[in-house]
């Protein structure tokens, strides 16, 4: 019996710390995701509630054709969906376009190079990035280092924050993420490369060493 | 084309590579590129250290208002 076949069994059977481990992997991102349809909180974490019982009451009907948690987020995209037409409000593409447009621009700041018409090595780092290699687990893994990663994420155009979110935190596949969002391959990975950069450039000036 | 790849051109194919997308002939100007520059070498180990560090973020627990609704709702369904 694989992971999932016996999670859907104790879901099945009502078992309340199945339901809390499910819950806990995945109802973060369900609201994000909800969030770019109704860009409201309270009407997101709703949505994702009236997910979570779908996946209650649909788990007989469940055959497992997608993994679980696929089935889980495309609940949740029809509902926002359906929701976001109900109130008449459109899903706002601006921060996508707005991201897409920015796809040609650095996700670097030029300065960090060289000039292109530097005699010596142009465009190679000005000054090399300072390894993390030799940073302690316990600074990496801090409450602080943590909260800033959170805030970081939080901080992104919303298509950039769901596509980091659900690829990097829910290790969704590439194909499934670009499924439930409706955008192409390509623009999945321009949206993921831009807010990995900027977590990275948030996490580059905490952590850099005391000089 | 064997031109060789500059640091400011690597940078911005990272997610690329490490999803396995770049064409061959890039890749491996890509792989050459780092095998002898220390600055994209210690760039990438930092693009993958922000993934890991994003996905222990998935462990975080919910506020409690969010577990005693959730819970709430499980108990309802239960009893239905
Ligand atoms: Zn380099």
């Amino acid at each position: 019996m694989t992971v999932e076949t016996s999670l859907l069994q104790s879901l099945r059977d009502g078992d309340v710390d199945a339901f809390t481990w499910l819950v806990e992997q995945y109802h973060t991102s369900l609201v994000r995701l909800a969030r770019i349809y109704v860009h409201n909180t309270v009407i997101a974490e709703e949505l994702a509630q009236e997910t979570w019982l779908a996946v209650l009451q649909g788990l007989d009907r469940f055959e497992g054709r997608s993994s679980l948690k696929t089935w889980i987020f495309s609940i949740l995209t029809n509902k926002a969906k359906t929701r976001s037409q109900r109130e008449n409000r459109s899903v706002s593409y601006t921060d996508l376009e707005e991201s897409l447009h920015a796809s040609h621009e650095p996700t670097v700041d030029p300065s960090r190079f060289n000039s292109p018409a530097a005699e010596r090595l142009p465009n190679h780092w000005a000054v090399n990035p300072v390894s993390w290699e030799g940073i302690p687990e316990e600074i990496l893994l801090s409450q602080e280092t943590m909260n800033l990663v959170r805030q970081a994420i939080n901080e992104l155009p919303e298509h950039q924050r769901t596509v980091i979110t659900l690829r990097d935190m829910n290790e969704l596949s590439s194909q499934e993420i670009c499924n439930i969002l409706g955008i192409s391959e390509t623009n999945q990975r321009v949206l993921l490369h831009r807010a990995r950069a900027s977590v990275r450039q948030t996490l580059e000036e905490h952590l850099q060493p005391e000089t | 084309m064997d031109e060789k790849m500059a640091c400011k051109e690597l940078v911005e194919l990272v997610t690329e590579y490490l999803e396995g997308n770049l064409p061959d002939e890039t890749r491996l100007r890509f792989e050459q590129h780092l095998s002898g520059c220390a600055g994209c070498t210690a760039y990438l180990e930092q693009m993958r250290q922000t993934i890991r560090l994003t996905g222990r973020l998935r462990e975080e627990s919910l506020t409690p208002q969010q577990q005693d609704e959730l819970l709430k709702l499980f108990r309802d369904w239960k009893k239905a």
